[in-house]
């Protein structure tokens, strides 16, 4: 088990490294010149002089390499290019809001997601399965985006305009602020994240979910006298779960980086809209730290997920 | 074409067994798995309307030309007098103007139809080449095992753990947007899923008789893989192809509402879109029609994808039962 997870720590810190590697050569060496662009567009050649001695661009690219990464394992990524604050800063003030949104979603997607497929799977072929295997496809075929414009369109406008004002129109408020306001402005992007996820997770649970119930012990079980719901939730449930873990820590490590989508259609000012903003403006620190930001988050979610697997399923430790 | 028949696995033999055949029962004919799929996959009822919503979407992208001419209206062109009203606002749904018109003046359904040509030349064009990629790596990966196998099943574990739509973004704004480069990073993001599967595949046909029968008949590694292995791995690679043009278009249309996609004035499903971000309040029409056209589209991609995979595969049971 030790043994496991120091492989699996170590394969983390690898992809991070490779990570950092392929950062480091798209942003500094590949094809643009970063002091060029940093100068803007009438600036003399002295002045773009200036600005590579001062980034240390005129420097061996190995040595430049080195003190990036450096200061990256200090945790100091640098200034924004726009507004003169550390990077750090800036993120920390966007994770709150990102992080909001992500495990509110998460919650929710768990909830319709697992429960629907368990629905589908103890009662195959009825017209339940039927309903949630085509929401489920329905959902699946959905860009997130579409989705959160069309809950915009109707669930906030068209009641808007009917005198119901249930959802705002975007934007975020601090959960220290206003407890209600923040689930208030939350709630749509929410589900706008969750429906499109659940139909991923009711697929996965309703297809483990009727292998594991076609097992011996699951016979053996009933055989016993337990009551159904017992069956299905203690026993078969349990062990159905351990591939939605998976997709579980790889879904809330990615979102945790930026929920890139919902957070542009909503506007709440989170990662996700902080990095497409910073693309657009070619504020590269700021692209740079939430790209490493986010590869932590996912090697960490997938070290998580590997730690549960150990705990759930016997045999992974022994191998 | 016999020893890729002669590879596949019995149970599409047994299959041949159990399906009762009413017009061939006097007379008993050997079919070939692809045969007995294709019969499967014209009795399905989901399938068959599926691929004819696909082939409706195919010909009005082809026919894009026509139908502008039949309208009379460019997929850039500006109509100010006809298509905006007196406060310079989008008309709506109309006799000139079936879908209605852009806040540019321009026509919403000209540019609908166009944007099915960008939609499907992307889903197409990236998942075809990440089936092409994956295939190769991970037959390549799970046929010579060993260290091959391990250097790249770590290096698509890393793609795996790239946060793709974020590196896809920051990717676009170094190279600048275009549609070759959306195919680019589409497919260079989805080769790692189907070579992943395509090595497991791999692993398990291996160590099957007819490998070993080839081997001993003094067959060279290439002739192998190329030979008898990949004609058993069309099936799972068919059943990806179907499956990854939804989800390629869906990536096209979100970097192209995300500004990173495809860049106006060319139409897409996308960019329409991102106007409908800030036109929603006034012009219902800049989100249903853009918004259908792909909704339609991504759900008959998929419906078919998985009524093909039920097709190819009978083990699997069937989601929809027409």
């Amino acid at each position: 088990m030790a043994g496991f997870l120091v492989r699996r720590v170590l394969f983390g810190l690898l992809v991070l490294w490779i990570i950092s590697v392929v950062v480091f050569v798209m942003f500094f060496i590949a094809p643009h010149d970063v002091a060029r662009l940093l100068a803007g567009r009438q600036a003399n050649q002295a002045e773009i002089e200036a600005i590579r001695r001062s980034l240390g661009l005129n420097r061996p690219i190995l040595d430049q390499y080195l003190s990036w990464v450096w200061k990256l394992l200090h945790g100091d990524l640098g200034y924004s290019y726009r507004a003169s604050v550390p990077v750090r800063y800036l993120l920390a003030t966007r994770i709150p809001v990102t992080a909001s949104l992500a495990f509110g979603a998460a919650i929710i997607w768990l909830v319709i997601g697992v429960g629907a497929g368990v629905l589908a799977a103890i009662r195959p072929r009825t017209i339940a399965d039927r309903v949630v295997t085509f929401f489920a496809l329905f959902f699946y075929s959905m860009p997130t985006f579409l989705l959160g414009l069309l809950l915009l369109f109707f669930a906030f406008f068209k009641l808007y305009t009917a005198g119901i004002h249930l959802f705002p129109g975007g934007g975020y408020v601090n959960l220290t602020q206003d407890p209600i306001g923040w689930a208030d402005h939350l709630i749509l992007p929410w589900f706008t994240l969750a429906l499109v996820t659940a139909a991923v997770y009711s697929r996965l649970t309703r297809g483990t979910m009727l292998d594991v119930l076609g097992e011996d012990y699951i016979r053996t079980a009933r055989s016993k006298g337990i009551s159904e719901g017992r069956v299905i939730f203690r026993h078969a449930l349990r062990s159905a779960l351990t591939p939605v873990v998976t997709q579980f820590g790889i879904d809330l490590g990615t979102l945790l980086g930026g929920a890139i989508v919902t957070e542009n259609v909503f506007g709440l000012p989170g990662l996700g809209q902080l990095a497409v903003q910073s693309i657009l403006n070619q504020n590269l620190p700021v692209v740079i730290g939430i790209v490493i930001l986010a590869s932590f988050f996912i090697v960490v979610a997938n070290i998580g997920v590997d730690f549960m697997y150990a705990l759930l399923d016997p045999r992974v430790r022994l191998s | 074409m016999s020893t890729a028949i002669g590879g596949m696995d019995a149970h599409l033999a047994q299959a041949n067994v159990a399906e009762p055949e009413g017009e061939a029962a006097a007379e008993i004919q050997g079919r070939s798995p692809w045969q007995l799929a294709w019969g499967r996959l014209r009795q399905d009822r989901v399938a068959v309307g599926s691929a004819i919503v696909i082939f409706l979407v195919v010909l009005l992208a082809i026919l894009a030309p026509l139908v502008a001419h039949l309208v009379g209206h460019g997929p850039g062109e500006q109509f100010p007098f006809t298509a905006l009203n007196t406060y310079g606002l989008p008309v709506g749904p109309s006799r000139a103007f079936l879908f209605g018109a852009d806040d540019l003046g321009r026509d919403v359904l000209v540019r609908v139809v166009y944007g099915a040509r960008i939609s499907l030349i992307a889903g197409v064009v990236a998942s075809g080449l990440a089936v092409l990629v994956g295939g190769i790596v991970g037959m390549v990966a799970g046929y010579f095992g060993t260290v091959v196998d391990t250097a790249l099943s770590r290096f698509m574990d890393v793609i795996l753990s790239f946060p793709l739509l974020l590196f896809a973004i920051a990717l676009v704004s170094i190279v600048g947007p275009s549609l070759t480069v959306t195919i680019a990073v589409i497919a260079f993001f989805s080769w790692a899923v189907v070579g992943r599967i395509i090595r497991g595949q791999t692993l398990s046909l291996r160590e099957k008789e007819f490998v070993e029968a080839a081997r001993s008949l003094g067959a060279s590694d290439m002739r192998i893989m190329f030979v008898d292995i990949l004609p058993n791995l069309v099936a799972p690679l068919i059943v990806y192809a179907t499956l990854l043009i939804p989800a390629s278009i869906v990536f096209e249309a979100t970097l192209s509402f995300l500004g990173l996609g495809v860049v106006p004035p060319t139409p897409t499903w996308g960019n329409m879109l991102s106007d409908a971000e800030s036109y929603y309040k006034v012009a219902w029409w800049f989100i249903i029609f853009p918004g259908g056209a792909l909704l339609i589209t991504t759900l008959a991609f998929n419906l078919l994808g998985d009524s093909v995979r039920d097709a190819l595969d009978p083990r699997y049971a069937r989601l929809f039962k027409a």
